[in-house]
């Protein structure tokens, strides 16, 4: 078995050195946001600074209005994610367990739909969003992505597996399509729902183009946007630089490390999104 | 399924619950598609009161003629032929390690997928930072093999490799999740028949793992072509809002973008969105249609 030993030990060895270069990005921003401006440009770079320098976080986070950014993005994120879930799971339960006319061609028709890109709507969007008065709003970062038919479609796929004996007994029980819906269907498809739910959260909160176009000032700006915003004061200042790259970052790899299982269950379930 | 006709009462209460989802979808996915197609035809719009005066194949013939078109085209496809194969090959081969390690396989997992939850603007951010010619990570590693310092940045013939490395290396957590689950679904017993049989570990890869796995090669090189036609945010964030020296990095949604945002040509604009979504549509057509011949659902 000794094969065995040398080839499992090879294939560590070659996937750590994988890992460490998919890292390396990671520690090098880390390590810059810690070095002072001068040790930035230092040549050949460090890797661990001399002396730690901490208040470049601070610095940083003074440097823009980065607290307004933060919330705004909290704002974006938490009611996109939470708004999103809700028409999803209705309509799901609907595609799933309901009867009605035209049920099929709204399904070809959604499906369909998927296959045009998102880039192409930005303007007929924007047009709409500026009639109603929404630019620079959080109507116009909210309202568009409070339904995704590609949520929708998976999460019909995990109703669909629910089996129909437990809608008929409901039924029989005298109990309703709705108290059925959220008494037995979301319980039972939690950690669907959950897997959807991150990766709207990590989708909204890492968004860029959209709100590129439809926030000028500051007020409404999310982090992504605001991140962009303040590379032009930060000029060469590469430690502020990365210590706000940092702060952007991290929320999204702390929901990843803790959640990981439903982000990685969601995706293998639907691998369609992109 | 309940194998009920539908009523009206029961069409009523399934589009109470359709209502919210169908009402966003309808304004903002459905609609937006006819008024793009509709808005590439304007020729004279009043962005302001949303008048149409004059309809025409000006917007067209406009980009048709536009050698920065041309251009964005062109590199969108240089982008995908380069980010692509790569990917695909790269994520299908750590894939492959991976489901064979017995050890610390989590964490791997872990370590390959973080960047794909990482903000695009904040990375490329680094990205760019590594990138720097002159105090950049990338041309101090470099120096060490004898290699002089590389403008990645500046020079227009390295901008697009540089795009094209950071792309791969941010999308290929996602693929090697789905080449994962491609792998678990593969029922043990068809290698092992293959192992009786004498053949050796290349062969069952080249006649067992490969084909058995090509449904999900499929999926992971259609949907990896379609992000890779819709390229914006690295762009814009590594070249500073710019698409690259000498537009070395102009992409499709980069030119709708310049037409749309810096110089308020919506007609033009919404062409070139046309074109976009008819080239992602033809090519992932001839993915299928080559996918007939040469993937074996098992």
């Amino acid at each position: 078995m000794t094969k065995k030993r040398i080839s499992q030990a090879l294939l560590i060895i070659i996937l750590t050195l994988g890992a460490i270069t998919m890292l390396v990005p990671f520690i090098w921003m880390l390590s810059t946001a810690l070095k002072t401006a001068p040790e930035t440009v230092r040549v050949p770079p460090t890797w661990i600074p001399k002396h730690l320098q901490w208040q470049n976080f601070v610095t940083a986070w003074h440097a823009a209005p980065f607290l307004t950014y933060f919330i705004n993005s909290l704002i974006v994120t938490t009611v996109t994610t939470i708004g999103q879930l809700f028409t999803t799971i209705l309509a799901a339960f609907a595609f799933s367990r309901l009867n009605f006319y035209g049920k099929n061609f709204l399904f070809a028709l959604f499906l369909s739909t998927m296959m045009v890109p998102g880039e192409m709507l930005i303007i007929p969007n924007f047009v709409t969003l500026s009639k109603f008065s929404l630019i620079n709003t959080f109507g116009a970062l909210i309202i568009p992505w409070l339904a995704s038919f590609f949520a929708v479609f998976t999460l019909r796929q995990t109703f669909n597996a629910i089996p129909n004996e437990l809608y008929y007994a409901a039924k029989l029980d005298g109990s309703s399509d709705w108290h059925f819906l959220w008494t037995m269907m979301v319980p039972l498809s939690k950690s669907a729902i959950t897997a959807i739910g991150i990766l709207e959260v990590i989708g909204s909160w890492n968004s860029f183009m959209w709100p590129l176009i439809v926030t000028n000032t500051a007020k409404v700006r999310t982090l992504p946007v605001g991140l962009n915003a303040f590379t032009s004061d930060a000029g060469t200042q590469f430690q502020l630089l990365m210590a706000a790259s940092t702060f952007v970052i991290l929320p999204m790899i702390i929901v990843y490390l803790c959640l990981q299982k439903y982000i990685i269950a969601g995706i293998s379930k639907s691998g369609l999104k992109g | 399924m309940i194998k009920q006709h539908p009523t009206i009462k029961s069409t009523l209460i399934a589009f109470a619950y359709l209502a919210p989802m169908l009402i966003i979808t309808l304004v903002f996915n459905i609609y937006p598609i006819f008024k793009s197609f509709a808005m590439s035809f304007y020729t004279k719009y009043d962005f302001f009161t949303d008048k149409v005066s004059a309809l025409g194949w000006a917007n067209y013939k406009f980009i048709f003629s536009d050698p920065d078109f041309y251009l964005s085209v062109r590199n969108t496809l240089i982008f995908v032929l380069g980010v692509v194969p790569f990917s695909v090959l790269l994520s299908l081969i750590i894939a492959l390690l991976l489901h064979r390690v017995r050890f610390l396989a989590g964490l791997f997992k872990t370590a390959y997928f973080l960047p794909f939850v990482t903000s695009t603007v904040a990375i490329s951010l680094v990205w760019q930072w590594i990138y720097n010619d002159q105090y950049g990570l990338l041309n101090a590693f470099l120096s060490h093999f004898g290699v002089h310092p590389i403008d990645w940045l500046n020079d227009p013939h390295w901008a697009m490799p540089a795009l094209i490395i950071m792309t791969i290396w941010k999308g290929l957590g996602f693929n090697i999740i789905l080449f994962l689950v491609g792998l678990s679904n593969i029922d043990k017993r068809y290698d092992q028949v293959a192992q009786i049989d004498g053949a050796n570990a290349w062969q069952r890869f080249i006649h067992v793992t490969l084909p058995l796995l090509s449904p999900m090669t499929f999926l992971v090189s259609v949907t990896s072509v379609i992000s890779g036609f819709k390229v914006f945010d690295e762009i814009f964030v590594l070249f500073g809002g710019s698409p690259g020296p000498g537009k070395s990095t102009l992409t499709i949604v980069f030119y709708l973008y310049q037409k749309f945002y810096s110089e308020w040509k919506y007609g033009i604009a919404a062409a070139s969105g046309v074109v976009l979504f008819l080239l992602i549509l033809v090519v992932t057509i001839i993915q299928f249609w080559y996918s007939r011949k040469h993937v074996h659902y098992a």
